[in-house]
């Protein structure tokens, strides 16, 4: 085989105290598509940022073409010929979407911006991805999808010899994915190295030659994909084999509590009907930018629905707050934790409490050790892992942070808990047991509605899975009809 | 891709004309040629203060001192035409945009590698560069028949019909529109503002832009510091106070976003004609000074409610365009 393009090893790096990623070995092979692979929290979006240059790995050795280089910043791995579609949105949401595909590399002529050249290159990339947007429009006119395909565009604008693809098809419709992997084919053709990153197995056999799987930081293994299958490659990720990882308890299935009829709101979704009984749980799976977290916002009152109806208890409710929904008992546990979950600064008793404030004032005082005994009582139950219940919330790991946050809603006594991704960036040993509170949840004759986009979660939690696309409910399947298979077609549009 | 700006853009045109014919037909004296010019010269200042104030704006950062800069800018120039009457103009011109540049570079080094708030540390240089001025001139004021007749004369001076100071605002405003629309800088500026995390991803350096857009803006201010002494014939600390306020407010009438990236231009030329002519017309209707800071403030809370309803997102755009009912909320 011929010498890597890229090659890293002994990478390490770490954010404050915590190592993300402790040996970082990696090497990409021109015209050859590598496969990594990982749980999250594995060290791949960070050893992917120190390639292009976001991240600058705290020591180890980034070889590109056999000599020992630096990436000081994005601009300089741009000018090394190192492309990626990163899995953040790089979006510029009031520039033009040619813009958005040349903003690194405008096209100029006398130094100066040539913008008819560059709608015209633009528009010819587009065209090679089977896409019509006009290139002269704000990307802020776009769907979440057509946005992914112009990121995708972006990569492919400049000569790269490397391009990085970190879940390039999460958002994506079959078909879309199947043009993708037709580009990815080309590029390879090419010469190009390619560095591909995907949860979906039967994409990285799709398209990938080799693979690397990391676990908590380290480089595992690298090698030849034909040397192995679906099942060595998830015992390698998860360092063990996989049984009962999501061990759902059986729970008895009572009356309709929540029900959801024709919701609508423009641009998000449309026409949204379902139910939830007691001691159910409802799985609700789809693509990312499907439009199930924006139904479950205009459930919880975040966002107000253009028409539709929503009964608890075969009560019409009319909520315009978020209030209103949690003096119904309707709890939300939004998908960014860290961001509208947690107060990251605050005490874990201080943001259990939270919701449940008014309980603890008496005469117009707020009794603040009464909180905080109700709080101990239910950190404990939920077994979170703490020093003591005045410890700020930011000091815990990713999974005792969703157990707070669960906490927290569990105290207002809800009758419908809305998880959305419940177990996003949270560890395998702790997914587990965030898995099995779902479940006691469940069995003690809470409704739970569950949005995940991981199709595991889904099949093995859920007593009923519904499926959105592009903001709509495509399909609603039971536990014992759902397979992988046509789940996933649901979603995707196969 | 600027429809919804084009169109911004050009309503505010309209609401500018439309105005000045409402005055114009109680004084028709007010849209005489001598008239309109000698507003534009008045307003010339804002424009240019205005295009430093939107740089900084459209990096996601806001600068307060440049009035402060005016003010130490120009009474330093003072200060040398004093000292060096015979010198000529050139001197000052130099002198006042050097000062200007390393006043904003001061304030961009420490937004850039401090990482400090734009809106605390320029709340803070205000204060020096105006407290300097003091020190530099003792409390003392220049006067006209202080300054030299060069230093009095150059930016009034008449050419092709309009004074130089109006011609100055004339260059910079193309000067801008080719930097924001045709230089690669420009784009990264708004880049930058836009989405600073992206802007990371994409090898922009965030910090830098916004070091960028200070500097240029203290450049502007530096200049304008030796205008606005010699067209008002006196130096002394208190020049140019809370003229920061209305500089915002020209950028933010003009439709640029306080939140970044958003702005023209043409927007922010018009927004400051439009607070120009307010400015001009309230004294001839009779309205007491008192009257016209509230008309004047009404205007700005009208254009920030205006900008914040065009700027408000939807939410996502998930379902296909065919799909959107007919019943869809108003």
């Amino acid at each position: 085989m011929a010498e890597p393009i890229v090659s890293l090893s002994g990478i390490t790096k770490s954010f404050g105290g915590v190592k993300a990623l402790v040996k970082g070995e990696l090497d990409l092979y021109p015209g050859q598509v590598t496969a990594l692979v990982g749980e999250n929290g594995a060290g791949k979006s960070t050893l992917v940022k120190i390639l292009t240059g976001v991240y600058q790995a705290d020591s180890g050795t980034i070889r590109l073409g056999g000599e020992v280089v630096q990436i000081g910043s994005a601009d300089e791995a741009q000018q090394m010929g190192i492309s990626a579609i990163h899995q953040e949105a790089v979006i510029f949401d009031d520039l033009s979407v040619a813009e958005n595909i040349f903003i690194s590399n405008r096209p100029r002529r006398h130094g100066f911006v040539d913008w008819a050249e560059m709608r015209r290159r633009a528009a010819a990339i587009l065209a090679t991805l089977n896409s019509d947007i006009d290139p002269s429009i704000r990307m802020r006119q776009l769907s979440v999808a057509q946005k992914h395909l112009v990121q995708i565009a972006h990569a492919l604008s400049y000569e790269a010899r490397v391009v990085i693809m970190d879940e390039p098809t999460a958002a994506l419709s079959y078909r879309e994915a199947q043009e993708l992997f037709a580009i990815v084919r080309r590029l390879k053709a090419e010469g190009r190295a390619i560095l591909f990153i995907s949860h979906k197995f039967e994409d990285i056999f799709v398209v990938a030659d080799r693979y690397a799987v990391f676990r908590d930081g380290a480089a595992i293994e690298q090698g030849q994909l034909a040397d192995t299958d679906n099942d060595k490659l998830i015992s390698l990720m998860v360092g063990r084999t996989v049984s009962q990882v999501f061990p759902k308890l059986p729970a008895e299935i009572g009356g309709e509590v929540l029900r959801v009829e024709s919701l609508s709101r423009w641009p998000e979704f449309a026409d949204i009907s379902f139910s939830v009984r007691r001691g159910e749980i409802l799985g609700v799976y789809g693509l990312v930018g499907a439009g199930r977290s924006e139904v479950m916002q205009a459930i919880f009152g975040h966002t107000i629905p253009d028409s539709g109806h929503v009964f608890l208890n075969g009560q019409e409710l009319h909520v315009r707050r978020p209030e209103d929904a949690i003096n119904h008992g309707i709890a939300y546990l939004p998908e960014d934790r860290q961001g509208q979950g947690t107060l990251l600064r605050l005490s874990i008793g201080q943001n259990i409490t939270l919701p449940i404030l008014s309980r603890f004032v008496h005469h117009g005082f707020l009794h603040a050790g009464e909180g905080a005994r109700v709080a101990e009582e239910m950190a404990r139950h939920l077994q979170v892992k703490m020093s003591s219940i005045d410890q700020p919330v930011q000091e815990l790991s990713g999974g005792n942070q969703q157990k707070v946050v669960i906490a927290k809603w569990l105290a207002t006594d809800p009758r419908v808990l809305i998880l959305d991704e419940p177990t996003k960036g949270i560890d395998v040993g702790t997914k587990a047991t965030v898995h099995r509170f779902i479940s006691e949840l469940a069995q003690r004759g809470l409704a739970v509605i569950m949005v995940t986009s991981e199709l595991p979660e889904v099949l093995g939690m859920a007593d009923r899975i519904l499926v959105m696309r592009r903001g709509r409910l495509q399909a609603s399947f039971d536990r014992a009809e759902a397979t992988p298979e046509i789940v996933v077609r649901a979603a995707t549009d196969a | 891709m600027h429809f919804f700006k084009f169109s911004r853009d050009a309503g505010l045109g309209a609401l500018t004309l439309l105005l000045l014919a409402l005055v114009s037909i109680a004084f028709p004296a007010f849209i005489s040629p001598s008239n309109l010019f000698g507003m534009f010269d008045d307003t010339a200042l804002l424009i240019l203060l205005a295009f430093g104030e939107m740089l900084v704006l459209l990096t996601r950062g806001v600068d307060l001192s440049n009035s402060a800069v005016v003010a130490l800018a120009g009474m330093i120039a003072a200060l040398l035409n004093q000292a060096m009457p015979e010198a000529g103009v050139l001197p000052v011109l130099a002198i006042s945009l050097l000062v200007g540049l390393l006043l904003g570079m001061f304030n961009g080094i420490l937004v850039w590698q401090l990482r400090l708030p734009s809106m605390v540390v320029t709340l803070g240089t205000m204060s020096v560069y105006r407290g300097l001025v003091f020190v530099a001139s003792g409390g003392a004021w220049v006067n006209s028949n202080q300054m030299s007749p060069a230093f009095l004369d150059f930016i009034r001076a008449n050419v092709l019909g309009i004074t130089v100071l109006s011609w100055f605002a004339i260059g910079l405003v193309a000067v801008a529109v080719i930097l924001l629309r045709y230089r690669p800088l420009g784009r990264n500026l708004y880049a930058a503002g836009n989405n600073p995390s992206a802007a990371a991803y994409a090898g922009i350096d965030v910090g830098r832009m916004q070091f960028v857009a200070f500097t240029l803006a203290g450049g502007i201010s530096g200049l304008c510091g030796y205008f606005w002494v010699s067209r008002f014939g006196v130096a002394y600390t208190d020049v140019a106070l809370g003229f920061e306020m209305q500089v915002i407010a020209a950028c933010v009438i003009g439709g640029v976003s306080m939140a970044g990236g958003v702005g023209t231009v043409t927007g922010v030329v018009i927004g400051a004609l439009f607070l120009g002519i307010i400015k001009n017309a309230l004294p001839l209707i009779g309205l007491s000074p008192f009257w016209q800071m509230a008309v004047s403030g009404l205007v700005i809370t009208g254009a920030v409610v205006v900008n914040a309803r065009g700027e408000r997102s939807p939410g996502r755009r998930i379902l296909e365009q065919s799909s959107k009912p007919e019943t869809a909320a108003v």
